[in-house]
């Protein structure tokens, strides 16, 4: 799957229907790959972007993230702390980024929570920094499971006050590895902490990686506090008592989250060009759900899949655009569902949007997908059939 | 085109290592490939196993509701998988922790080792699941025996013990391989090819 970006061009053309009776060997540029896991090559991945430092604190399922830091960073002269807490990781961090380096924190759904006030000050005071949240199952400390049940928290803002961050979710551990880039170019570009969303999937699979890491450009701006030699001292806060100073300054946010919502959406299309049905999912949820799109095809049933890369922006305007060609949308979660609540704000009631999730560590199958799938194509079938009956917009 | 494996039994014997062997020479192939631990809570003695996904276009659902094949190691580990392969699939039981116990199935093909006793044999009674993957790969063909060859020597380079115990490690890695191979090859009807 090739993600699309700012409305780049129709999704990458569907997969023959006739499968290969028999596993077929590839090129060499894929032998030549890499069996990495997700955890490492996040890591190593934000190694290669040019990280200059790096805090954390373990925890399960993101442990061996910390752990190739704790290796990699002393070897290369950088730096790597592991606090004494999540508190004081996402601190040192607000400390280091306001410098201008280059930083990134790690954790799990517990320790993110904990990080939520300084995600605040770093979102109120335009610092930027790369924070990855391996998702576990909650809520509290929850169990070690995979899990997408903190979209809210990741999309809806984590900490008090007006503000929002980037999120990027990969689906594989190819796309994570270039979604660290980026994530560290954003970061640098609009002055913001950014968040990348994995799960316990994710972060414990192995799978091939390119190796093509990349070094973004560093944006060393004008507002890093570098030793004020021979300029006039800069602050970096997010405090401010005058209410209308203040006030300008949350324009200028929301300027800036305009801009983002312009220029940042990210998602993935597949078989969606003759699809009657769409479902909608995200990271590990997103490949289940390519299984029972493929299951279900194989059955006669149109459906594609969307796949939003950016959770925040959304990208609202291009499942709109499809919402108007298809019959129903599946949301499928590793939740109790949150983004559905998105995919219905987009939608509009344009066609009726179902649910299907799967909590505590759990992953739905894809046949139960298939079924979920099966479900909704009955009552859009049957309410066809009998005008009387209007969809409920599908909220089972 | 997508085939899976579990491979189940107790921690330590080596079932992980089994399982990268074979995602490794997926690659080496040009292949795709997955591979995922059961990461819960496990006690030591406890079980343990990975799920390994070789396709030939990009790995969908990390979950599998009906695997390929399973190999199954220690009795729990029987009871746990042998319900979950799919028809027509393999069932691949170590006898030497497993006895008599069997499967209910009669739709999947059961294919007995000693796994234990071929790893003595080939220089090595803890290399059990190398004899495994043998069989596996001997009898089901998804990757080149020269690329489990090649990953084998591989990971066994990646040890930061002596060159002269390393080349001892991938010999008995590659010896274990090559018992395994043998022992998968003869299909019902077929005299074996010794």
């Amino acid at each position: 799957m090739t993600a699309h970006h700012e409305g780049s061009g129709p999704a990458s053309p569907p997969s023959p229907a006739g499968m290969p009776a028999t596993i077929s060997a590839g090129d060499s540029a894929r032998r030549s790959r890499v069996l990495m896991k997700g955890n490492e090559a996040i890591a190593e991945a934000a190694i290669q972007a040019g990280c200059d430092a790096y805090f954390g604190y373990p925890i399960t399922p993101q442990a061996e993230l910390l752990e190739w830091m704790a290796r990699r960073m002393p070897e290369l002269g950088r730096v790597f702390v592991q606090a004494e807490s999540e508190l004081g990781a996402i601190n040192m961090a607000l400390g280091a980024a306001a410098t201008g380096a280059r930083v990134m924190v790690s954790s799990s759904s517990p320790g993110i929570s904990l990080m939520a006030e300084a995600m605040s000050y770093m979102a109120g005071s335009g610092t930027p920094m790369v924070l990855v949240n391996v998702m576990r199952a909650g809520p509290g400390l929850g169990g070690i499971g995979p899990s997408q049940s903190d979209y809210f928290q990741a999309t809806k803002g984590h900490g008090h006050g007006d503000y929002r961050v980037p999120v990027l979710a990969p689906a594989s551990i190819d796309e994570a590895v270039e979604l660290v880039a980026t994530a560290f170019e954003l970061a640098e570009k609009y002055r913001t902490p950014v968040m990348l969303v994995a799960d316990g999937i994710l972060g414990q699979a192995m799978e091939p990686v390119s190796l093509r890491f990349r070094t973004p450009e560093r944006r060393t701006g004008d507002w890093a506090l570098t030793g004020a030699a021979g300029r006039p001292p800069r602050i970096v806060k997010s405090i401010d008592l005058v209410p209308e100073v203040l006030e300008r300054r949350n324009l200028d946010l929301q300027r800036k989250y305009r801009e983002i919502r312009r220029h940042e959406v990210r998602w993935d299309e597949w078989q969606l060009e003759d699809a009657e049905y769409a479902i909608v999912a995200y990271g590990t949820a997103a490949r289940v759900a390519r299984s029972a799109v493929a299951r279900a095809r194989e059955r006669g049933i149109k459906v594609g899949l969307f796949r939003p890369v950016t959770l925040w922006p959304f990208p609202e305007r291009e499942l709109a655009r499809v919402s108007q060609h298809v019959h129903g949308i599946l949301t499928v979660e590793l939740s109790s569902g949150q983004m559905v609540e998105d995919v219905r704000l987009a939608v509009e009631g344009r066609c009726p949007v179902a649910f299907h999730g799967r909590m505590g560590g759990l992953v739905p199958t894809p046949d139960e997908v298939l079924g979920a799938l099966k479900a909704l194509r009955g009552k859009v079938q049957r309410a066809a059939a009998d005008p009387a009956l209007h969809h409920d917009g599908g909220r089972s | 085109m997508e085939r899976s494996v579990v491979f189940a039994g107790f921690g330590g014997q080596g079932l992980l290592f089994a399982g990268q062997a074979l995602a490794r020479a997926a690659i080496k192939d040009g292949l795709e490939v997955f591979w995922i631990p059961s990461y819960g809570p496990e006690m030591r003695g406890g079980t343990a196993s990975c799920t390994v996904i070789v396709g030939d276009t990009a790995i969908g659902s990390p979950v599998v509701d009906r695997f390929d094949a399973a190999v199954v190691m220690n009795p729990p580990s029987l009871r746990k998988f042998a319900s979950t392969i799919g028809s027509g699939g393999l069932l691949l039981i170590n006898e030497s922790l497993l006895g008599e116990e069997h499967s209910e199935r009669t739709d999947i093909d059961e294919l007995r080792l000693p796994c234990t006793e071929l790893a003595a044999e080939s220089g090595d009674d803890k290399l059990v699941s190398i004899v495994a993957l043998g069989a596996l790969v001997g009898r089901l063909g998804w990757v080149t025996p020269d690329s489990v060859r090649a990953a084998l020597r591989e990971m066994a380079g990646k040890s930061r013990l002596g060159d002269a115990r390393r080349r001892e490690i991938v010999e008995a890695d590659l010896s274990a391989f090559e018992a395994g191979m043998r022992a998968a090859l003869p299909v019902q009807g077929l005299a074996p090819s010794v």
